[in-house]
């Protein structure tokens, strides 16, 4: 089989990444430890370049090259352009972590455009080889960042039980993909949504192998029961490293969901639907139940994360363009929410001090108000309170879940978000309400401040003026 | 007419007046103060050209703008008030110049985000009278929340966390309920318009949800009994300004939304539940009235005395079914209405002077304890009158705006029900009787202490703030005509409206009939 060459074309910002950080590997490995920050530099360069490579794809046509594994389509563009952003964001504030914790290493940010590539793969993803491909190179890599910190018995227990976990579920989802092949006997998403819109399906065997896939994308989610290694992970990894993982490999879980179920298993929708109703609601349920008796900020914002995974789902299971939007809406916006959140826990960490306590954040207000401000913002925004870009967020998928007339389904998300505005608005009342324990000024960069305003104001931004985003999402499903 | 964006400047400019003051933390708290009572009065004085250019003779939406938002839910930009909330926003610009007035002093922490939270708190309170957009009313009563939340948290007393976290949950949980139900309506009508909401027939059992959503909401502003918890203890923990916003603006936002979603929107669920409502105002008024007349805390007790008024303007408000099915016609029917809006803007007057009087003894002797007063007229004689004054506004005398809308109220249900109007005209009693015992405790007597006995009277700036008050109160009570003629056309236009069945053709003739089971 010969490939021509302009099938190449789409995967250029795949190769470039790749390139990329393949020649920061190398000149990490060159450089003495003054240039260090060299590689800081030419990753976000790489990144933005990308970003803006694959933001001028966004009108381009859906074409599938590379023998059917391999699409491209303005939701992969879209979604793409916007993992790379929010990773630009994660590095600032990973670097401020890591110089203020002394360890400044090149090696974070290869990992990191290693984990990007691999979003990127599962993003446009057309063959369920390809799929697994993705996960597996972001999988790895976030396993090593986790484990960045070898001296930390902490990070290391982490590392071991993501390690385990996530092999795990893989296995889960290898074998969920097996029985699909065995059923249709393609590995190509679109032969098989054509395999199963015949009729004359062996439907047993169809329903384990979703029963298997379902379990592993839950997995990726961490959305319940399959969440146990969230808390641990984000609790014990670097921060630098919780707010990647909190971030863009959310809106990768969330392509792969819509490749997986929505455009090969599309027909089995009555069966997945059923499955992720059940997933939402207890996400929902114990995400937020449990946030409440945290302690620990990176902890609390774990369980926050498995409850906005329930929401996110719920605008999957709706099962309608309208829903897939509202899904990837929020889990951009969710994105955007949770680097700030974690990079808000850097940004009042001191050197050789790392901040997880939500007491850490008393009394802000009297130290910084206008980072308080931000972080009030943020904590807003996560509660799903107007005028902030989480309310429109939760609007519209509640929207979308109304339209299929699963009106309970709405007064439940709505119930529990109730229960969550509680911890939300414990840590505003920390920072507000309380004295500060120290007095001691923030010492933060000036990047690390315009990256913490910029993202703060853009959460406000984006809640006064929600359209451009949102009829963006709605135009790329079109 | 006015060819600028008036409405939007309302909202608009005491918001962008807030975040300046957070940018000018640094220039000092004099400074602050100074630009946070210009920005409100000219807020004030921008608003009164509302009145100025108001047309009485329409029920039409007036002041309209309407610009595209967010095209994917079909939401505007869509301002645009009638003579039901023109009143309202005008209260809210008023207070808001006295809430300033009333902090110069006693605010010495943080003085720029206490002022900053107050003019951004109006901008949103006038855009929640002034939203005909659904998602936008939201995104402003929602919003509110926040620097609410703040200022209880920030400069109130020693439980405010406490006090604080219930205020917003509580709020919080009420408002959620609405939003299902205003998305609801969305998918039904294809636009968040909340003038095609009211055009939107339904059938009884969805009315009847939505009513109730409607009412988790606004019952919980209002407060009405039993989920008016929340705020004896926001009252009590909220500093003076704080409790002044809440009592003169924030309740009354509970009321207009029965106006402007419950009743237009729902008309037959809520006249088939216009007896839950009638029952929980009448407990309110009697039940409430009796648990003031108990409070050792003079907060407390006027606070627990708003909820029982508030209990007159839901009574009133949901009188009208009884009255149209008494009469037959809509004739009359608007008189408790009317007295149910009265009361609203009256009881902003009242209850903010009393939280008013109450900070002034305050910030003097830092105790709300009724226990620990006693003879403040020997030492302050003219804050004894505003006090003594206000207290009889209050319990409906005569003469004052107090009276009028209690009166109009009680008129209209001897008309709808005796027992309704019973029950009522005990807060006459029981109004009388908390006001004037805690007067007597208060104002009256022996000197109680020394501390009572090195009081000072009232300074010029409190003297400005009540004789303000104390004229607007008089004004009201002598001759409430132009209140009543500004919103007389909407009225009976929302009359007629609430009149006409929304349900599916064929469903109206067996609603009719059993129009009390929903």
């Amino acid at each position: 089989m010969t490939i021509p060459l302009s099938d190449f074309m789409p995967l250029a910002p795949e190769i470039f990444v790749l390139s990329m950080a393949c020649i920061i590997l190398v000149v990490e490995a060159f450089v003495g430890t003054k240039l260090r920050h060299i590689s800081y530099v030419l990753s976000q360069l790489t990144l933005l370049v990308a970003a803006l490579v694959t933001w001028n794809m966004l009108d381009v046509e859906r074409v599938i090259v590379l023998g059917g594994t391999f699409i491209h389509d303005p939701m992969a563009a879209l979604l793409k352009t916007s993992i790379f952003l929010i990773t630009i964001g994660a590095f600032v504030y990973a670097r401020s972590f890591h110089s203020s914790s002394g360890a400044l290493r090149g090696e974070y940010y290869v990992l990191g455009l290693f984990a990007v590539l691999g979003t990127m793969v599962m993003v446009s993803a057309h063959s369920l080889l390809t799929i697994y491909l993705g996960l597996e190179l972001l999988s790895l890599s976030l396993y090593a960042m986790v484990a960045f910190d070898r001296d930390s018995p902490v990070a290391s227990e982490a590392a071991m039980k993501y390690f385990v976990l996530g092999a795990l579920a893989s296995g889960m989802l290898l074998y969920g993909m097996s029985m699909l092949y065995g059923a249709t006997g393609s590995l190509d998403l679109g032969e098989i949504s054509q395999a199963l819109s015949e009729p004359g399906q062996n439907s047993m065997i169809l329903i384990f192998g979703l029963c298997f896939i379902v379990v592993g994308l839950a997995f990726k989610f961490g959305a319940v029961p399959f969440h146990m290694w969230v808390p641990d992970v984000y609790d014990g990894a670097p921060t630098a490293v919780t707010l990647f993982i909190g971030s863009a490999p959310k809106i990768a879980a969330f392509a792969m969901a819509m490749r997986l179920l929505v455009e090969s298993l599309g027909s089995l929708s009555v069966d997945w639907q059923g499955m992720l109703i059940i997933l939402s609601v207890l996400s929902l349920a114990l995400g937020n139940v449990i946030a409440i008796a945290q302690t620990n900020i990176k902890r609390m914002l774990a369980y926050s994360t498995i409850s906005h995974v329930g929401f996110l789902l719920l605008g999957l299971l709706a099962g309608t363009t309208e829903g897939y939007s509202a899904s990837m809406f929020y889990a951009i916006t969710y994105a955007l929410m949770a680097i700030g959140g974690f990079g808000m826990i850097i940004l009042i960490s001191r050197a050789g001090y790392e901040a997880n306590l939500l007491d850490d954040f008393k009394g802000l207000n009297d130290r910084s108000p206008w980072f308080a401000f931000m972080m009030l913002i943020l904590m807003f925004s996560m509660a799903g309170v107007p005028p902030t870009v989480g309310f429109y967020a939760k609007l519209s998928v509640l929207q979308a879940i109304i339209h299929v007339d699963m009106v309970w389904l709405a007064l439940v998300a709505v119930f529990f978000s109730i229960i969550g505005a509680f911890y939300y608005i414990r840590l505003v009342k920390l920072m507000y309400f309380d004295k500060p324990e120290t007095e001691e000024p923030l010492a933060v960069s000036a990047d690390m401040q315009m990256a913490i305003s910029f993202n703060g104001l853009l959460v406000l931004g984006l809640g006064l003026f929600p359209g451009g985003l949102l009829a963006l999402c709605a135009s790329v499903l079109a | 007419m006015i060819d600028y964006s008036i409405l939007s400047w309302l909202i608009w400019l005491p918001i962008a007046g807030g975040v300046a003051l957070l940018a000018m933390d640094a220039m000092g708290n004099k400074a602050c103060r100074q630009v946070a009572l210009l920005v409100s009065i000219a807020t004030f004085l921008l608003s009164t050209q509302l009145y100025s250019y108001f047309d009485m003779a329409t029920a039409v939406m007036q002041f309209q703008e309407n610009i595209p938002w967010i095209d994917a839910f079909s939401a505007n930009y869509h301002l645009g008030i009638d003579g039901i909330s023109m009143p309202l926003i005008i209260l809210t610009t008023f207070t808001t110049v006295l809430v300033v007035l009333a902090g110069w002093q006693v605010i010495q922490n943080k003085t720029a985000q206490y002022m900053a939270s107050f003019l951004i708190m109006e901008g949103l309170m006038v855009g929640v009278f002034a939203s005909l957009d659904a998602v936008l009313f939201y995104v402003f009563w929602e919003a509110m929340l926040v620097p609410m939340f703040l200022i209880i948290g920030i400069w109130g007393g020693p439980n405010r966390v406490y006090a604080t976290i219930k205020f917003f949950l509580y709020t919080f949980l009420g408002s959620v309920f609405m939003l299902v139900a205003l998305i609801y309506m969305y998918m039904k009508s294809g636009s968040f318009s909340i003038l095609d909401f009211h055009m939107l027939p339904m059938s009884m059992t969805e009315q009847v949800l939505i009513f109730i959503a409607f009412l988790m909401a606004f019952a919980v502003k209002v407060p009405m009994w039993p989920v008016h918890t929340w705020l004896p203890d926001a009252h009590v923990e909220a500093p003076t300004g704080g409790s002044v916003i809440l009592a003169a603006i924030m309740l009354k936002i509970g009321g207009y939304g029965f106006l402007r979603f419950s009743l237009p929107i729902t008309p037959d669920a809520s006249h088939s539940l216009m007896w839950l409502i009638v029952f929980m105002s009448l407990v309110a008024v009697v039940y409430i009235g009796f648990v003031a007349l108990v409070q050792q805390d003079m907060k407390k007790l006027i606070a627990y005395s708003s909820i029982a008024h508030m209990g007159f303007v839901t009574l009133g408000i949901f009188l009208v079914f009884a009255l149209v099915d008494n009469n037959g016609t809509q004739q009359g029917a608007s008189l408790g209405m009317e007295g149910g809006i009265i009361q609203m803007v009256s009881h902003g007057f009242i209850s903010g002077a009393l939280f008013l009087c109450v900070g002034v003894l305050y910030d003097r002797m830092h105790s709300r304890q009724i226990g620990d007063y006693g003879g403040v007229v020997n030492t302050m004689p003219v804050f004894a009158a505003f006090m003594v004054f206000f207290a009889m506004a209050n319990a409906g005398l005569p003469g004052t705006s107090g009276f009028v809308g209690e009166f109009m109220v009680i008129l209209a249900s001897f008309k709808a029900n005796f027992w309704f109007a019973f029950l009522a005209a005990t807060t006459l009693i029981l109004g009388a009787a908390y006001s004037l015992w805690m007067v007597k405790r208060v104002v009256f007597g022996e000197i109680a202490n020394d501390n009572v006995r090195a009081l000072e009277d009232v300074n010029a700036r409190e003297f400005v703030i009540l004789a303000t008050l104390a004229i607007a109160v008089l004004v009201f009570g002598l001759w409430p005509q132009p209140l009543i003629e500004v919103m007389h056309a909407s009225v009976d236009n929302l009359l007629v409206h609430v009149s006409v069945s929304k349900l599916p053709a064929p469903e109206t003739g067996v609603a009719l009939l059993n129009a009390v089971q929903p």
